[in-house]
């Protein structure tokens, strides 16, 4: 029993380390564009890095029929666009101060961050 | 009157579909090519467009009979250069909104359809195994028999996972490498934990206890089922909540008769062009936005406006595209089309709205973004709990509780609380002619305490009147209006319109005026010849040493009579007094009476003198008033307001009045239909009357309690559904939740919030 209770908070611990405290790669945005897919209940790539100070421009592809998919907001600014399905979306983006800005669907399911350095 | 642009009302952002072309100053431009049958026409098209001025460089694809076109130039010109060459040519076109929507519409139906198929299946066997566990008992295995009787079973079920639930899978494993975790992880976990185990009972059921030998084929069956089965009915139930855009989308003519070269053709509405002539006929939606050149009708412009009557419209009156000419036949000139007319914008602002989050929302995000995780980790403590401390078979019981934890927790009910209550109240707002910017907007309307309406224009029409000619020293009204008349001319203010309408009226030719200059919120002076004139309020003479004394009953009774006097002086004496009235709107008093009726303390503002204010509030019901306030002390009136902890309203036209509507809590501005987003403005109502601001505050009202209920509800249904999953209530009343019925709970649960945001569709916004 011993055992299983150490392997259970083993567990535990996994799920804060893997979904809380791990940060994945971040894309960094060459020539001020780049390309997300949304597909499968997540953004590729969900961390990016843009460059302060610079306009940015965001392609979204949704593959994703669910109506989840169906709208990216960037409530930091205000922005709010409903993505057609199977077919390319750009948003441009204003120059941004430093610092982390999220971006998600309406039901905070898909989730992704820009980090402006 | 200042319009917003699409950049503006996006926060400076700005969003657009790939290969979308606007019409004019665009870097690269694409056009269909009609008519060109041979690869010489090729040569022929180029030189064509290049010769256009501000073109740099225009390339002819023959095989997909396309044109590129690089430079700074104006669609309209390409198109009849091209025409002119002896072909026929249109702007590639990102296709219209209704085109989007039904493509939108399209995808959402294969989904549903998808999701139905997949629940069939899924429910197919689900069914007959519940019934099975219902009627004859318990799902063991305690036979060799049996284990093969199981297997099939097992191997049925992973059909049923692979086929009607491999979405579920698929995006936990992606989000899982992502880092991230989201409904499909928590469907996935709890569905795969209750086959793996039961897979486990078939192959080692030696492995645990025999009071264990369980299998749960039946609950992953019937999860799967009705998790697609919620999905396809939320799917439904969300198209319902965008009716409101659909039908303005509705409104969009499809094709308009326009006049080229003295020719009448009716074209698509996307090839209207600037300053085209249009002839709409009775009965026909009015295509585009412009100015009517020749005609008269009457127009319904209430679907934009909520005005139920129909409008005049003579040569000069702007018409909007998306209204209906009722009776005449008109020609007016196109002045906004494409993605500039109003419609375009309202549409655009009312989608902007829809899917922009009230603070509201915040705490829900927040929870939402550590959701899944942490009910995860509570499934794996529920286990371990029972494990530890549970009655025999205690692994069954961790089992059963792990996956009714993992499957009863809904974080989408929580995520679609707010979005889908906003999606239909700014919807339905915007039916009423009241358009919210944002969210924001939408929840501080719904708490305003006081609001501040600006007299002229607001609570009156804004188009006053000269009522009486009281003369003092002067020898005829004539003399006096036309002195007045010709001081006045050069200036906007509605008080100085009525005077010189007045005098137009009378056909009296007015003089001109020298040295001539404006005395903020005190009034005018000039010269006509010699004569040194002076034209405005009392302080105005008193501060020039004119004597008024004899006067000043005259113009306190006309004040009291809720006219507004003005001084006019001619040579350093009094000439005349001269009063204006501004009639009141036929309903403010009754929508003033609302608003008061709904608790909001009314506050009358003008820079009208006290008496003449106090007439009009007298009049229309309001006790409270700031009087002789100059334009730019309007905001701190807003401030003063605040200052006694209200939240404040400010009401007005958006023009003069910016700086307090920016200032004050929620800025409403009134419009006149074609004036839809006024940049200073959280809310805009599109006609004139003061109901819309009742409505206003009334459909905010209505959102924000159906976002409380959504969201006191997905709270309640996660904070007390997941405890009840991993078994709290066992201790005390033997109660454990089965994992089907969790996997119902949870599939209705969403399905439950979207039908609530629904009932609003219902709303009443007019209750005159």
């Amino acid at each position: 029993m011993m055992i299983i209770n150490i392997l259970g908070l083993l567990l535990i611990g996994l799920i804060v380390w893997w979904f809380w405290l791990y940060k994945p790669r971040e894309v960094i945005v060459s020539e001020g564009a780049i390309t997300v897919m949304v597909e499968d209940g997540t953004y590729q790539p969900s961390r990016i890095k843009l460059a302060a100070g610079e306009p940015a421009t965001i392609r979204f592809m949704r593959k994703d029929a669910s109506p989840c998919a169906g709208t990216v907001l960037f409530s930091d600014f205000d922005v709010s666009e409903e993505l057609p399905l199977n077919q390319f979306k750009s948003i441009v983006l204003p120059a941004m101060e430093k610092g982390e800005y999220a971006f998600s669907c309406q039901m905070q399911m898909y989730r992704g961050t820009l980090l402006v350095e | 009157m200042n319009q917003i642009t699409p950049d503006q009302q996006a926060g400076h952002a700005k969003c657009h579909q790939d290969g979308e072309q606007p019409s004019a100053n665009s870097a690269s431009q694409e056009l269909i090519i009609e008519g060109a049958s041979c690869a010489s026409c090729v040569g022929k098209i180029e030189a064509a467009l290049n010769n256009v001025s501000g073109v740099e460089k225009a390339e002819v694809n023959f095989a997909q009979r396309t044109a590129t076109v690089l430079g700074s130039v104006n669609s309209g010109d390409l198109i009849k250069a091209v025409e002119k060459a002896g072909y026929n040519a249109k702007v590639q076109e990102d296709g219209s909104e209704q085109d989007s929507l039904d493509e939108k519409e399209q995808a959402d139906w294969a989904y549903y359809k998808r999701l139905m198929r997949e629940m069939t299946i899924a429910l197919t066997l689900g069914i007959p195994l519940m019934a099975y566990s219902v009627i004859v008992g318990e799902m063991t295995v305690t036979s060799n028999t049996e284990r093969v009787v199981w297997l099939v079973i097992g191997l049925l079920t992973l059909g049923v996972m692979l086929f009607s639930g491999k979405h579920f899978f698929v995006g936990a494993w992606k989000s899982f490498t992502n880092h991230s975790a989201n409904m499909d992880t928590l469907i996935a976990l709890g569905t795969g934990t209750a086959w793996l185990y039961s897979m486990v009972v078939v192959f080692f059921p030696y492995a645990v206890p025999e009071m264990a030998r369980h299998v749960y084929f039946e609950a992953t069956a019937m999860i799967i089922g009705l998790i697609d089965l919620g999905l396809a009915l939320e799917i439904k139930a969300r198209g319902r909540t965008s009716e409101a855009i659909k039908r303005l989308i509705g409104l969009q003519a499809k094709t308009a008769r326009v006049i080229r070269d003295d020719k009448e053709i009716d074209i698509l509405i996307e090839q209207v062009l600037l300053n085209d002539k249009v002839r709409v006929r009775p009965g026909e939606r009015i295509p585009v936005d412009g100015v009517v050149l020749d005609g008269h009708t009457s127009v319904d412009e209430s679907m934009l406006t909520g005005e139920p009557m129909p409008v005049e419209k003579k040569q000069d009156d702007e018409v909007v595209g998306g209204t209906i000419n009722k009776t005449g036949s008109i020609v007016f000139k196109a002045t906004r089309v494409g993605k500039d007319t109003a419609l375009a914008q309202i549409i655009g602002m009312v989608k902007r709205a829809q899917n922009s989050k009230p603070p509201i929302g915040r705490l829900a995000d927040a929870i939402s973004a550590y959701f899944v995780p942490v009910v995860m980790i509570i499934a794996v403590v529920s286990a371990l709990t029972w494990l530890n401390l549970g009655p025999d078979p205690a692994i069954a019981f961790a089992i059963v509780s792990a996956t009714t934890v993992l499957i009863i927790a809904c974080p989408c009910a929580l995520g679609l609380a707010t979005p889908m209550s906003v999606m239909v109240g700014v919807g339905k707002a915007a039916e009423a002619g009241v358009l919210i910017r944002n969210g924001e907007a939408l929840q501080t309307s719904s708490k305003i305490t006081a609001m501040i309406l600006d007299k002229t224009g607001t609570i009156t029409l804004g188009s006053p009147k000269v009522t009486n000619i009281h003369l003092a020293h002067a020898e005829s009204e004539e003399d006096v209006l036309r002195l007045a008349a010709s001081l006045e001319a050069g200036s906007e203010h509605p008080l100085a319109v009525s005077i010189v309408e007045s005098a137009t009226e009378r056909d009296l030719s007015l003089d001109k005026v020298e040295q001539f200059s404006a005395i903020a919120g005190h009034g005018v002076e000039g010269f006509v010849g010699e004569q040194q004139l002076l034209f405005g309020n009392e302080k105005l003479m008193r501060d020039k040493n004119i004597s008024v004394d004899d006067y000043v009953d005259v113009a306190q009774k006309m004040a009291e009579e809720a006219k507004t006097p003005m001084y006019f002086a001619a040579d350093g004496k009094l000439a005349a007094i001269i009063a204006v009235a501004d009639p009141i709107k036929n309903d403010s008093i009754s929508a003033i009476k609302r608003l008061q009726k709904n608790g909001i303390r009314v506050v009358m503002l003008t820079g009208d003198n006290r008496a003449t204010a106090k007439a009009v509030a007298d009049k229309v019901g309001i006790s409270e008033f700031f009087a002789e306030v100059l334009p730019e002390q309007k905001a701190e009136k807003v401030a003063e307001l605040q200052m006694q902890n209200e939240i404040v309203g400010m009401t007005g036209d958006g023009i003069n009045d910016a700086p307090a509507l920016a200032l004050a809590n929620v800025g409403f501005a009134i419009g006149t239909g074609t004036d839809v987003a006024i940049e200073s403005a959280d809310i805009t109502l599109m006609r004139g009357s003061l109901h819309g601001l009742a409505d206003a505050i009334a459909v905010s009202k209505a959102t924000l309690r159906n976002i409380k209920q959504n969201l006191f509800g997905a709270f309640i249904y996660n904070v007390a559904g997941v405890p009840f999953a991993a078994g709290v209530l066992y201790p005390f009343f033997g109660l454990l939740l089965s994992p089907v019925i969790a996997g119902a709970a949870m599939a209705f649960s969403s399905l439950t919030v979207v039908s609530n945001a629904n009932r609003l569709r219902f709303f009443k916004a007019q209750e005159h």
